[in-house]
């Protein structure tokens, strides 16, 4: 198994270091081979979208170009990536001369989209490409005291057109399944797949922080002892703004978030030291100690 | 096929709270979630409000949340929710509303908001001797947005309307959007200006839902994206959520190496 494998922007190597050590070490552990595309661009997050609809695609438009060099799938670890990504992806298809315009830039840098890239996040390399079953074969310490909250964060989740939801209609679980594969309980919670905040944390701090709230205590409150997320910047309200969020509830909250990979690379055997967990905010000790 | 269709019941003068009714229903094959309620309400329980009218998704009066989702009740085939007889299928009035009785929600918050937005044209000028001349292309953007057909289920499930009552929301954002790109139109002005103040386009968290939801193609959120473009551009920048977009996209551009 290979992919071409687009890291993100800063946000795992330098705001969640603990992203980029931890995926990477799962997939060598896994046997899944990553040729990681170096020179990859921001994905504009929405952010660059919100002033140059075109610079963003022209930035995903290059990444998709980079890795359709490799002929190998497209991989990313965060869901904010994945959405973007696939949403200039299906731009582009629907677009043709669109993409004709946005490669013109691109050819001055030596590159050119044809459009044949597929992108998959982490957790669909796991619970398609890998298997549950081969992924259950793998596990050494079954998360079996674990009661799991799945956070899929937005842009894994929609427009769900553009992610293949209906070619794949297992996706719409597929943290539940993975959880379960791994031995663990998924908990269900109205909160899963929705919003925790993180594009409006720095511009509109309140309401970020009674997303966050509002997530990680009905998660706890359906019996939680750690919540899960597949998106970086999802991590980083949940765990690095909880808080700020606790305070201004006025309660406490003092809920784990791990990283999918954090997750996974625990169950099948990985050293937890190696997996960064010191980098948290909120304490993972007891919830590591467990496993 | 046979579902039971469980509904979120709620009379305001005998109840406390809201309870659910489960009805046991035999449907046609092409039964819609509004066909299994009419079903519902005409031969087992009379006592059931909800609101509805064409069935065709054109008039907007039976947007309702279906297994948590809004979306309107003539539009949602049965046999697309269940998998094997006897399922379950949950029907709850829209959300970020109050109910007045079972499935039919209170729209004044909702309609008040789109008021806001001053939806008809402000035209240039007097009128043309002739017609109005709009290039095609720019109809074209807009029939998206014109497409609304009121139903609420944007405003329903939006993640930012749940923790702040003060966002304008996705469906009058988009009715704004509507004017802001009719060239017909010569209040941009006034309305980026509002539009940019506390609870306008800068305050949407961008999560796709009201994109999600919407079944006649609206994309609000697209739409608000594009308000932020235009406002941006019109330079109606002073707000700190514009601020780190122009700081952000400068940022980015500056370190890529394709010479954008």
């Amino acid at each position: 198994m290979s992919y071409a494998f687009f890291p993100g922007c800063d946000v795992p190597r330098k705001s969640t270091p603990e992203l980029y050590v931890s995926a990477v070490g799962l997939c060598q552990k896994l046997g899944i081979e990553l040729e990681e595309l170096e020179y990859a661009p921001c994905t504009g997050s929405g952010m660059i979208q919100s002033k140059d609809q075109a610079l963003g695609d022209t930035f995903n438009a290059s990444t998709l170009a980079m890795a359709e060099l490799t002929e190998k799938p497209l991989m990313t670890i965060c869901s904010t990536c994945q959405g973007v990504i696939s949403q200039a992806n299906a731009r582009f298809k629907e677009e043709p001369d669109y993409l004709g315009e946005i490669n013109k830039t691109l050819q001055e840098g030596g590159l050119e989209y044809k459009g044949t890239t597929e992108v998959k996040h982490l957790l669909w390399v796991l619970t398609e490409d890998f298997g549950l079953d081969r992924l259950r074969s793998m596990v050494v310490r079954p998360l079996k005291d674990l009661r799991i909250a799945p956070f899929y964060g937005c842009y894994l989740l929609r427009p769900s057109a553009i992610l293949g939801y209906a070619e794949n209609p297992a996706r719409a679980s597929a943290l539940e399944d993975l959880i379960g594969a791994l031995g663990g309980t998924a908990v269900d919670f109205r909160g899963k797949k929705l919003c925790c905040g993180y594009p409006i944390v720095s511009d509109n701090e309140r309401n970020a922080n009674a997303m966050i709230a509002n997530h990680t205590l009905e998660a706890k409150e359906k019996g939680a002892d750690v919540m899960v997320t597949p998106c970086p910047l999802c991590h980083m309200n949940l765990d690095g703004a909880q808080p700020a969020a606790a305070d201004q509830k006025g309660t406490r909250i003092g809920l784990p978030v791990l990283h999918l990979s954090q997750m996974v690379g625990l169950a099948v055997g990985m050293d937890a030291s190696g997996l960064g967990f010191e980098r948290h905010t909120v304490s993972t000790k007891d919830v590591v100690a467990r496993v | 096929m046979r579902i039971n269709l469980k509904v979120s019941r709620y009379d305001p003068q005998s109840d406390g709270d809201a309870h659910y009714q489960t009805y046991s229903l035999d449907l046609p094959h092409d039964a819609t979630v509004l066909d299994a309620l009419i079903q519902a309400h005409g031969y087992i329980d009379g006592s059931l409000a909800l609101r509805y009218s064409c069935r065709s998704a054109v008039c907007g009066s039976c947007a309702m949340r279906i297994d948590g989702q809004a979306r309107l009740g003539c539009k949602t085939k049965v046999v697309d929710l269940v998998h094997q007889e006897g399922q379950e299928v949950l029907v709850e009035p829209i959300g970020n509303m109050p109910t007045i009785k079972d499935l039919v929600a209170d729209m004044e918050s909702f309609w008040g908001k789109v008021r806001q937005v001053q939806p008809w044209l402000h035209p240039a000028g007097p009128e043309p001797e002739r017609e109005y001349l709009v290039p095609h292309a720019t109809m074209l953007d807009l029939a998206g947005a014109m497409n609304c057909i009121m139903c609420g289920a944007c405003v329903s499930d939006c993640t930012v309307l749940e923790v702040d009552p003060d966002f304008v929301a996705p469906a009058a954002l988009a009715k704004a959007y509507r004017f802001v790109g009719d060239p017909r139109d010569q209040a941009d002005g006034d309305r980026l200006r509002a539009l940019t103040e506390y609870g306008g386009v800068w305050d949407c968290t961008r999560c796709n839902m009201c994109v999600e939801v919407c079944q006649k193609g609206v994309a609000p959120m697209d739409r608000i994206l594009a308000l932020r473009r235009k406002a941006i551009e019109d330079g109606f920048q002073d707000h700190i959520a514009a601020r780190h977009v122009i700081e952000f996209e400068e940022q980015q551009r500056k370190a890529s190496w394709m010479g954008v």
